[in-house]
């Protein structure tokens, strides 16, 4: 049991730096590589053990498969199997669990959604996580919103709420002031087309030639025309454009930048619009919503190999990796809710051309309590304003405890200052104890409050994480046409959005489902009425 | 060394006036374990009784040490004479560090006392011999007793007059530590040249910087001995997972602390709890089922059995041992009138936020008594969230009623507590008390519909009068009511309010 006493001790006692990290337990995992690497072997060629029907395949169990199959259901529809690699359903937003927590290995949280979000809405609806309606607009269930406080940022060995530093230049404030100020005004814009200029999902942002300009040039080389240089906006718009999408502000579009901080138009009844909905197993908690809905009808292990249209229908390969069998699925209709990269490999035809990808690593800490440290409290989410992780989340900060205990904080980097390629090398030739002394250094120089009290960390390395949305990738011609669908199969995952957010994989997984229906003749109604 | 060259200066004087230094610095450290047991652990009498045996007797093993040095004896003597400098110098920060780290204080205690006590045994004796060469042994039995009683008279009245109220138990000690390696220094600087102990010198030096440092970080030191704020002997404290329970007793007050707050004094929480109790429970026609949430010193359900028609109580506290010890300690049972003990209370170990959201139950009567909101996690007791579970605990006619921190230091706070209260469909009405080592306290009924003014309270009451009970609900302008958010999970409106309001009065 712990005991205060023990608390209060054990600091004083452990020397911060003191390296017997190599006995602290954990684990190396990350997205199955054998099983990804199985596509590039010539298995599935030869006759398969065993042929099976279904009206509907849904290839790929991330939140874009899901939400494909948890439309599917909703619409009555009975007759689909959802196909995925990995023994669990949830892709980047799967979750682990320990006997303090569960946390999340991936995505951990979900803005309140924009009301042209009519899909995500809908969802979250149905899952409870909106309970009711006041003057138009949703009230969220108060447990699932974060609590207060949401973030902190520690500067100049202090922290302080918020994420962008207090104590800064003149010159800084008025530069952070401008940009902000011109962010809000792209937020409110719409343009001749009735749409709004940054919008969510993104398909629906407006068609504006000016706007899609802003695709052509990085973020950085958009700012620099602008005049806006100065460090803590720079740092600011660096943590973000990480953050969101694992990649530097000078290699991403000016269009996803500032698509970040224009698009966001969250309503609620019941707490600020721009506050985010978070869980101990992070979106986690989403995921398995889905995935409880529609149990019946997932098969986990089961790694699809190649994809062709065959007839009227869909001919899909696969190995059973629990038999290790060769399976074939015939379908009338297949939704492809594979990473582009992956698609390329199994799908007849299609190319990845232009899709490249940011490495990540998650790292899940236990540890005895939760950390502390001068200035404001602790919050949900926590960041060093001189690290180059991205800080840490605290999975249970959402609990009721009046006296926390044991925690797990899940501290996240994205390898974006290397070329991805060198980032997966490294990611793979890295042993778990570096990677541990790695995240304990970087806690301890945030949080040395936490010495002696770290039980455990776990490393979760992402190497395809999120796509990366470089100058061009918007609108230049090879997202659109792999967004494009032919039908007997349907193309649904995030990578098509070029943003790698949960309602861009629920939108393109809903709107793809709602496709296949009507393809198939099942009457159904649109839960997209924007 | 007691054969000291010729030439040497004449150490006679140094040595003699080293052992008024021994006893006086002696007898302080004495003093000083035990005014801090006495403090730490209560019973003052036996406190002393004991130290000063031990003292006494682990001088005697000194005493007797002192046989096998049959070499160097004036080495000996400084060496000691820096031990003790640094073990007696920072026995009083090491015993208030230790209190609350090890398992049984009286551990380091004795074992402390019994070191020091071995130390300065062996001092005089060595002295003695040191001098033996110097003086005629009539004189010298006579001069070094004469010093050592001198200083135990000094330090016998300057401890009680000067040391303890102006300087504190942890400056004290180091400042005696002081005089000890002074003492030590100044010897070794008046050996000759050649027969100077470099060694000793250094470490001598070494132990006066740690004990200035220690003199300079008293009152750093005294914050992390968190024993050391309170204001009486301590009678008893444990760490449970949850929390510090502390309990001091001076004369007829006990208090209770709960991580150092207080929670109750026993000379006047009768206020408290009858201001929290009987304007709930003399408003219902008949209080059958009752829920207390916090509260686990079972004075509240005191209170609430005082009304015969109660069937049960149940009560939700987090931590068992606290309601163990209110249960089975007698002189704290006596003080709940064995109200835990009760063949109607039921108690439930639990959280109270996870306990009420899991509860299907109604009660007539709920009390709130949760801890004031001093940080988020406690915070997280006061919400929106919470008091929508809390409704749906009341019964049709049923009452609640919540502590709501002090009107008077924190209005904002306090509202806060309403308004949240409202937002969650219930009706409110406000009400405080004077509770002395509190001061003007806060309380708020909330039920599903009006509250009436009519209250009927028990025979018996020694603060709630019909009268007293209605005025309480008047609110001068310096505590009205004024415009507060709503206390959500989300926003921590309480928290925050709370924070900078008592920030402003406790600085
Ligand atoms: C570290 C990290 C943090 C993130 N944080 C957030 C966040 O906080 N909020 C947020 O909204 N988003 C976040 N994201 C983005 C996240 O990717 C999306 O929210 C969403 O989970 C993407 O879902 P998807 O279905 O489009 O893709 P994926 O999750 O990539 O799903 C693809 C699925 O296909 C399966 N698959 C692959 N190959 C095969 C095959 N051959 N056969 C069968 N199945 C196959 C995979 O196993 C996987 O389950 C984060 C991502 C990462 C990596």
């Amino acid at each position: 049991m712990l005991t205060r006493r023990s608390l209060l001790a054990t600091p004083a006692l452990a020397v911060p730096g003191c390296s017997f990290l190599g006995a602290l337990p954990g684990t190396l995992s990350g997205a199955d590589m054998a099983r990804g690497h199985l596509l590039r072997t010539p298995f599935a060629a030869g006759t398969p053990a065993e042929t099976r029907r279904t009206k509907i395949a849904i290839i790929g169990g991330g939140i874009a498969g899901l939400s494909a199959a948890f439309t599917l259901a909703e619409a009555g529809h009975r007759d689909f199997r959802l196909f995925e690699l990995e023994d669990s359903a949830g892709g980047n937003s799967r979750a682990g669990r320990n006997a303090v927590s569960a946390y999340p290995l991936g995505a951990h949280y979900l803005p309140i959604p924009n009301p042209e979000s009519s899909g995500v809405r809908h969802f979250l609806e149905r899952i409870g996580t909106i309970t009711g309606w006041q003057g138009g607009k949703p009230v969220f269930d108060p447990y699932q919103i974060v609590a207060d406080p949401e973030e902190r940022i520690l500067h100049l060995g202090r922290w302080q709420e918020g994420l962008i530093p207090a104590i800064v230049p003149d010159a800084d404030r008025a530069d952070l002031a401008a940009f902000f100020a011109a962010m809000d005004r792209f937020r409110d814009h719409k343009t001749s087309d009735g749409r709004r200029a940054f919008a969510i999902p993104m398909d629906l942002s407006s068609r504006d030639p000016d706007l899609r300009a802003l695709d052509a040039l990085s973020f950085t080389a958009w700012l620099d025309a602008r005049g806006w240089s100065t460090p803590t906006l720079r740092a600011h718009l660096r943590y973000c454009t990480r953050d969101e999408y694992g990649t530097e502000p000078g290699e991403v579009s000016a269009w996803a930048g500032i698509h970040y901080f224009a698009a966001r138009r969250g309503e609620a009844a019941n707490c600020a619009g721009d506050a985010v909905l978070t869980w101990p197993a992070g979106n986690g908690y989403l995921a398995a919503a889905m995935a409880r809905r529609v149990a019946g009808h997932i098969e986990p292990g089961i790694v699809v190999a190649a994809v062709r249209t065959s007839g009227d229908g869909a001919q899909i390969d696969a190995l059973d990796v629990a038999n290790r069998r060769r399976i074939r699925i015939l379908a009338d209709a297949a939704i492809i809710a594979l990473p582009r990269f992956v698609a390329a490999h199994v799908v007849a035809g299609a190319s990845a051309k232009g899709f490249g990808y940011s490495p990540w690593v998650v790292a899940n800490v236990t540890a005895d309590r939760l950390p502390a440290g001068q200035g404001a409290k602790l919050a949900w989410d926590n960041v060093s304003a001189t690290s180059d992780s991205l800080g840490y989340v605290v999975a249970t900060h959402q609990g009721l405890a009046a006296v926390p205990g044991p925690t797990v904080l899940t501290w996240y980097t994205a390898l974006s200052d290397m070329t991805p390629a060198t980032a997966r090398t490294l990611m793979t030739d890295r042993p778990l104890a570096d990677w541990q002394r790695i995240v304990h250094d970087d806690l301890m120089a945030m949080n040395p409050d936490l010495a002696g009290a770290i039980r455990r960390i776990d490393v979760w390395r992402w190497g395809h994480a999120m796509v990366r949305p470089v100058p061009g990738f918007f609108f230049g011609g090879a997202r659109e046409n792999a967004a494009k669908s032919a039908p007997p199969l349907f193309n649904a995952h995030s990578d098509l959005s070029g943003l790698s957010i949960f309602e861009e994989a629920h939108f393109r997984g809903s709107t793809a489902a709602e496709a296949a229906m009507t393809h198939l003749g099942f009457a159904h109604v649109s839960v997209h009425t924007a | 060394m007691a054969d000291a060259p010729t030439g040497a200066r004449d150490l006679a004087p140094v040595l003699l006036f080293s052992a008024f230094v021994v006893a006086t610095c002696g007898l302080v450290y004495e003093l000083l374990a035990g005014t801090l047991a006495s403090y730490l652990l209560g019973d003052s009498v036996t406190q002393f009784s004991t130290v000063i045996g031990t003292y006494l007797f682990a001088m005697g093993i000194g005493a007797w040490l002192s046989r096998y040095v049959t070499a160097n004896e004036l080495a000996v003597f400084v060496r000691t004479e820096i031990l003790i400098a640094a073990i007696g110098g920072s026995s009083a920060a090491l015993l208030f560090l230790l209190f609350d780290r090890v398992g049984d204080f009286r551990l380091p205690l004795y074992g402390l006392v019994l070191i020091i006590g071995t130390l300065v045994g062996l001092e005089i004796p060595l002295l003695m011999r040191i001098l033996k060469d110097r003086l005629e042994f009539g004189d010298l039995v006579s001069k070094v007793l004469t010093f050592d009683y001198i200083g135990a008279l000094a330090a016998s009245l300057l401890f009680p007059l000067v040391l303890v109220p102006h300087l504190g138990l942890i400056r004290t000690g180091f400042l005696f530590g002081l005089a000890n390696v002074g003492v030590a220094l100044a010897m070794l600087w008046m050996l000759p040249q050649a027969s100077r102990l470099r060694g000793e010198m250094a470490a001598g030096i070494l132990v006066a910087i740690a004990l200035v440092a220690g003199l300079f970080s008293a009152e750093r030191l005294q914050r992390l001995a968190e024993v050391a704020a309170y204001q009486a002997p301590i009678i008893h404290a444990v760490s449970t997972p949850y929390q510090r329970i502390v309990l001091t007793r001076r004369n007829d007050d006990v208090r209770l602390f709960l991580n150092g707050n207080l929670q109750f004094s026993s000379r006047d929480e009768y206020r408290y709890h009858e201001a929290l109790v009987h304007p709930a429970l003399g408003r219902i026609a008949h209080p059958a089922n009752v829920l207390i949430l916090g509260g686990g010193d079972g004075l509240a359900a005191r209170e609430v059995l005082k009304y015969p028609g109660v069937r049960s109580i149940t009560l939700v506290d987090l931590d068992p041992a606290m309601t163990r010890l209110f249960t089975d300690a007698p002189m704290l049972a006596a003080l709940n009138g064995n109200a835990l003990r009760s063949p109607k209370l039921i108690i439930v170990n639990a959280d109270a936020f996870v306990w009420l959201r899991a509860n299907q139950r109604r009660f007539g009567a709920v009390i709130v008594d949760f801890p004031d909101p001093t940080n988020f996690s406690i915070g997280k007791l006061y919400t929106l969230s919470l008091y929508r579970e809390l409704a749906r605990a009341i019964a049709p006619g049923g009452i609640a009623v919540v502590q709501s921190t002090s009107p008077l230091v924190a209005p904002n706070a306090y509202w806060t507590v309403a308004t949240t209260l409202e937002a969650a469909g219930l009706t409110t009405r406000g009400y405080h008390a004077y509770v002395p080592s509190f001061g003007e306290w806060g309380f708020i009924l909330a039920a599903h519909g009006a509250i009436a003014d009519a209250v009927a309270l028990p025979p018996g009451l020694r603060f709630l009068t019909p009268r007293t009970a209605a005025l309480a609900f008047d609110f001068p302008p310096d505590m009205a009511r004024r415009p507060t958010p709503v206390n959500r999970l989300d926003n921590q409106a309480l928290v925050r309010a709370f924070d900078a309001e008592w920030s402003r009065v406790e600085g």
